[in-house]
């Protein structure tokens, strides 16, 4: 097998970004979903970080799994 | 002051596009051995990464803020740039240019003028180019400097330098792979990090009906407001839409420009090159949905005055590219912050990436290996592609300095694509599809082309002329002379080509077998299941096209 024939796929580099971001994102929607009073942006009682954060996750282990055995 | 504040998790998530940046370029650089590997990404790539790449390299930080803004002022007029200002030529591109870039082998857009014409056209393009893709380079890195130091207070030297550090070094590293890597990564970025701006102000508003209900007539529509410049804000007419935009400006920028085309080069067989930029059409149609709502809910907010929500001033004027950067610091709490920032910063520092990989090609395919060292080695090449990098970024740096103490050069970036692209679509037209055209009309009727749009720029800016002249209109804009300009100098480059080649020498058809209609096998899809073939996938492209400007007509 040759090496560009390892080389990791974009889908999976991405999905692993997403997942690290993701998680980062999650954290800090969940303190705020604990203690709303310290969040003053626009519609922060829809707690758009927990969701998105979560969307993030999911989105990133797709990619990652989905892109683990591929080539780019 | 500062409009967006950071925290100890948004610098984290910056942190985090950092580590992988330059985790790629270093990851990557086991992999570039050949110049190959280098300048076309070792031309493996699928049409789904090549793709992507294709329509990143284009959404830069500064559109996205630009064309924001751009629709807090003029309205849905702007959605122009991105469907018929991009997609009939992203089609025409992938469906008739393609088979003649790739099937030649070529590493650049100027080695295809080479082979169809000769050495002294191909440097004239590349040296434009070069010089073209630094001063863009350069402008893009002093106006991330100024968004960063102007919405994070953030140190204008050290924010330069650092982003164009990390570029220099993970360009440098791996070339056009680790640039098409981070392209397809700040794209998820953008998506991510700024869709939910448009969510969240749909949300506000109460919902896409009410958001349209609420903007005037001329801000919600595409044309009908076109018949008559003065009806709608941007002061173009139909016909520069149409024929500025959408033909001369477009065609020149999205078929001839290197930087973009060069992503289409890296795909691993003509298919793939070919539903590149087919691919990307669908989702530079979706581009509208980042920055034309945002900008529509920006317009509607700052008109109640209960929301609370007014753009920046400088010196009395709206600073519109703000709208933004204020809509994330509205809706984004810690984390979301860092995200919507990191995505800024991943498209200016991709879109200096990719300015940068362009011009190290050209550089030592065009210019070094064509003038200076014709007998370069495969390792030679490689080395100078590495070192054209690290000086390129060190140009962009001067640019951007020079930029930083003449302020006005930002208006000159529209126009220089104009100056270099405009011209060069009516000779890449020629040449791909009438084997009559000789290398000197080719040449000569380029630089007419050049020195003719440059010449109507100065004389429109200085008022030698008056701008009402090109544009046939008494209600005019530095946008539609923009339109207009290029138009002249692609007629002028057109009509100047076709004279001269009609008093000089063809080359023979042997030497054009390849690289004109006529004289190249056409590709053959036919064994293909329709839904794979290229021509199948543009006209659906081209349906869901028709159906969005007759929606939003």
């Amino acid at each position: 097998m040759t090496e560009h024939a390892q080389m990791k796929s974009i889908w999976y580099l991405v999905g692993l970004m997403l997942l690290a971001m993701g998680a980062v994102i999650t954290v800090a929607g969940i303190v705020q979903y604990l203690d709303p009073e310290s969040v003053h942006t626009v519609l922060s009682e829809l707690h758009p970080s927990l969701w998105w954060g979560l969307i993030m996750l999911a989105s990133g282990a797709l990619f990652a799994v989905a892109g683990k055995n591929r080539m780019r | 002051m500062s409009t967006i504040h950071l925290s100890f998790l948004d610098w984290l998530i910056i942190g985090i596009y950092f580590a992988f940046v330059l985790g790629i370029g270093f990851y990557l650089k086991k992999f570039t051995r050949s110049q190959e590997d280098f300048f076309l990404a070792g031309r493996k790539n699928s049409s789904w990464v090549a793709g992507l790449a294709f329509l990143s390299a284009n959404l830069g930080a500064l559109e996205l803020l630009g064309m924001t803004g751009n629709t807090f002022k003029y309205g849905m007029y702007v959605a122009h740039f991105y469907w018929i200002g991009a997609i009939p030529a992203m089609l025409f591109l992938g469906i008739y240019m393609m088979p003649f870039y790739f099937s030649s082998k070529i590493h650049s857009v100027p080695g295809y003028l080479k082979l169809r014409f000769d050495e002294k056209t191909r440097v004239l393009n590349g040296i434009a180019f070069a010089v073209m893709t630094l001063l863009v380079s350069g402008i893009n890195l002093y106006a991330m400097a100024l968004v960063l130091h102007t919405f994070l207070g953030w140190n204008w030297d050290v924010s330069m330098w650092a982003s164009a550090l990390t570029v220099a070094v993970y360009v440098s590293l791996s070339g056009l792979m680790s640039a098409i890597f981070t392209e397809i990564i700040q794209f998820f970025l953008i998506w991510f990090g700024l869709f939910l701006v448009s969510l969240l102000g749909i949300v506000e508003i109460g919902g896409l009906d009410k958001l349209y209900s609420m903007v005037p007539h001329a801000f919600g529509t595409l044309w009908s407001t076109s018949g008559n410049p003065a009806d709608n804000g941007m002061l173009v007419s139909w016909g520069g839409i149409v024929i500025g935009l959408g033909f001369v400006l477009s065609f020149g920028y999205w078929t001839t420009d290197f930087l973009v085309v060069q992503r289409a080069f890296s795909a691993k067989d003509l298919r793939s090159a070919r539903l590149t930029p087919i691919t990307a059409s669908f989702f530079k149609m979706c581009v509208p949905f980042l920055v034309i709502v945002p900008g529509l809910v920006a317009y509607i907010l700052s008109k109640d005055p209960s929301k609370g929500f007014a753009l920046l001033s400088d010196g009395g004027q709206l600073n519109y590219d703000s709208t933004l950067p204020l809509l994330i610091a509205r809706y984004y709490p810690t984390g979301l912050v860092g995200l919507g920032v990191t995505a800024l910063l991943a498209g200016f520092m991709a879109g200096q990436a990719g300015n940068v990989s362009a011009f190290n090609t050209v550089w030592t395919y065009d210019i070094y290996r064509s003038v200076i060292k014709k007998d370069a080695s495969d390792a030679h090449l490689l080395w100078m592609g590495r070192a054209a990098t690290i000086v390129g970024i060190l140009l962009s740096l001067v640019t951007a300095y020079w930029a930083r103490t003449f302020p006005s050069i930002m208006d000159y970036m529209q126009a220089i694509f104009s100056w270099v692209n405009a011209p060069l679509f009516a000779t890449m037209l020629l040449g791909m599809f009438f084997k009559r055209i000789t290398s000197a009309g080719a040449f000569w009727g380029l630089l007419a082309g050049m020195v003719s749009s440059v010449t109507l720029f100065l004389a429109v800016k200085f008022m030698w002329i008056n701008p009402a002249s090109i544009t046939f209109s008494s209600v005019t804009s530095d946008m539609a002379a923009n339109f207009w300009r290029a138009w002249w100098a692609w007629l002028i480059c057109f009509i100047t080509t076709i004279a001269i080649s009609f008093f000089t020498a063809p080359k023979p058809d042997a030497e054009l077998v390849g690289l004109v209609k006529g004289l190249t096998p056409n590709p053959d899809s036919s064994a293909m299941a329709l839904y794979k073939r290229p021509e199948f996938i543009a006209v659906i492209a081209l349906i869901v096209l028709v159906v969005l400007n007759i929606y939003f007509w």
